[in-house]
């Protein structure tokens, strides 16, 4: 008895939070066009997303990259030449490992530091005392953020993908015994630009599911230092959850209908 | 009922059997009370009976189950955003815990509304910031970050930011709490001497029964969800309604417990 109890008490909350995120994810949408009146907010918040995130998506996609290289060529090994060892690695990075991984380890560090510094301003009344002077605590500190997030991580997939390639290269060229332009003639023989592209439509939705966790978290916290922590991990957990999860929907969405092989 | 010559025979604020509940408990059960343009009214009670429930729906932040709120006839938990916004102009609210916005340095903190509404030249609202900062006696500090005040110092500022845009009601959740008697002393006379200077309405909540006596044209006791006594400071020192004795002298709720 206490069992369904538990089970019907998991829905009714899983269905209640999905409601409030797709609200916000509304009155977020409605808001957009106000950051052309807070963009001291939109600059601040994309030099702490982007800039801030660039040394930890540097070494995350350096070592991926190289992962990848050593991986491809334990699978080669006899049966594949190594000269199409780029090819591999290029696809790799560009259709799923530079989205993906950089949206996972930067949206950990980012829905963090958003449900953090939200949490705690609502719980010492902060995000009240923006209501009463007047001031929509979404418009000003939600919308940049968000919108922030959407425009930083695309710029940051871009220099993952380099790094993870230089990555590969580098392990190629000093690991593997692959020369540079072999393994450039591998990156180029299979090269399609929508890979590219198509990896990083993605990530314009993972910015924004990230973003939109991190405030939805900080803005429903409750209570003191351990309602700041308790959503601060939901804000990681969830986020990442979404990118996977998302990630599966829009690979289906984009390279099988939008940039389909013939 | 009333003191002072400034009030009129119109209530600015009028609360009507409010009712609200938290998870099943019952914070305020059928509340009504009236508050005159001009007049300082405190709410006392003890701790965790509703006081900055009550407060919080009067600035629109929460809303009743049942029950209405009018400010200047018009019933505001009918609202929608941009009407309370417009509203909360002529408001500004003394959180208890301050809440000055960390992020920002003073000057900051007490210029953000101007900035956002007032469409000033910058000039213009570092002036009236410096202004409302030297009534407060801190225009020294404009530069400094929130954390590197003292709880009173913050209180003087979030003081303030709360009448930098000159409003008519200022709400204020428990503002002397915490502070030494020297500084809450500084905070009474602050609250006096704003009412004075600037003439506005002020709705007081507090547990602290001396900084009542001294700053409060009307004071009004909530007990179990309602407002049982409202009388002068001076007819609270002499009324024998028990539940006010007996929060006056400390002994409230004792009784039963015993």
């Amino acid at each position: 008895m206490k069992l369904v109890f538990l089970i019907g008490r998991f829905f009714l909350s899983f269905i209640e939070e999905t409601g409030a995120v797709i609200l916000l994810t509304f009155r977020v949408l409605k808001r957009l066009p106000k950051v052309l009146g807070n963009l001291g907010t939109l600059f601040a918040q994309m030099e702490r997303i982007g800039i801030g995130s660039i040394p930890l998506v540097f070494v995350t996609s350096l070592f991926v990259g190289a992962v990848t290289a050593v991986q491809a060529a334990y699978q080669f090994y006899g049966y594949v030449p190594l000269r199409y060892l780029g090819a591999v690695v290029g696809k790799s990075v560009t259709l799923e490992l530079g989205p993906v991984l950089t949206a996972l380890v930067v949206g950990g560090r980012i829905s963090a530091a958003m449900a953090a510094e939200l949490g705690t301003m609502k719980v010492t009344e902060q995000l009240d005392a923006m209501e009463m002077i007047a001031i929509d605590p979404i418009e000003y500190l939600v919308v940049p953020r968000i919108i922030a997030a959407v425009i930083m991580l695309p710029v940051l997939v871009v220099f993952s993908d380099f790094i993870a390639i230089l990555g590969g290269m580098l392990v190629a060229r000093f690991s593997l015994g692959v020369d540079f332009h072999v393994f450039a003639y591998g990156l180029k023989l299979l090269f399609r630009y929508q890979d590219v592209v198509g990896g990083l439509m993605k990530t314009f939705f993972f910015g924004f599911v990230i973003a939109l966790m991190g405030s939805y978290y900080g803005f429903s916290t409750e209570g003191g230092a351990e309602g700041v922590g308790l959503s601060t991990m939901k804000a990681v957990v969830s986020s990442c959850l979404l990118i996977l999860v998302f990630n599966y929907l829009l690979a289906t969405i984009i390279f099988q209908v939008i940039f389909a092989l013939e | 009922m009333s003191s002072g010559n400034t009030i009129n025979h119109r209530p600015v604020i009028r609360i009507q059997n409010i009712w609200k509940a938290f998870e099943g408990q019952q914070v305020l059960s059928g509340l009504n009370l009236d508050i005159y343009k001009g007049e300082t009214v405190v709410v006392i009670g003890r701790s965790g009976c509703g006081k900055s429930v009550l407060l919080r729906h009067i600035a629109g932040l929460m809303s009743p189950d049942s029950g209405e709120i009018f400010f200047e006839d018009e019933e505001i938990t009918k609202f929608n955003r941009k009407k309370l916004f417009k509203m909360r102009m002529h408001f500004g609210m003394l959180f208890q815990s301050s809440a000055l916005f960390d992020s920002m340095t003073v000057g900051e903190n007490v210029a953000l509304a101007l900035v956002r509404h007032s469409g000033f030249s910058m000039e213009k609202v570092n002036r009236i910031v410096l202004e409302k900062l030297e009534l407060v006696g801190l225009a020294d500090v404009t530069g400094k970050h929130p954390s590197e005040l003292s709880g009173g110092m913050k209180k003087r500022v979030a003081l303030a930011r709360a009448v930098v845009m000159n409003p008519d009601v200022v709400l204020y959740d428990e503002p002397t709490t915490g502070l030494d008697p020297v500084m809450a002393g500084v905070i009474n006379r602050l609250i006096l001497s704003l009412q004075k200077e600037l003439d506005i309405t002020s709705i007081v909540v507090t547990h602290d029964i001396e900084s009542a006596y001294r700053v409060g044209d009307k004071i009004a006791m909530l007990h179990d969800g309602k407002i049982v006594y409202e009388g002068t400071p001076a007819q609270v020192e002499n009324t024998d309604n028990h539940l006010v004795r007996g929060f006056v002298t400390g002994q409230l709720g004792t009784e039963a417990s015993m």
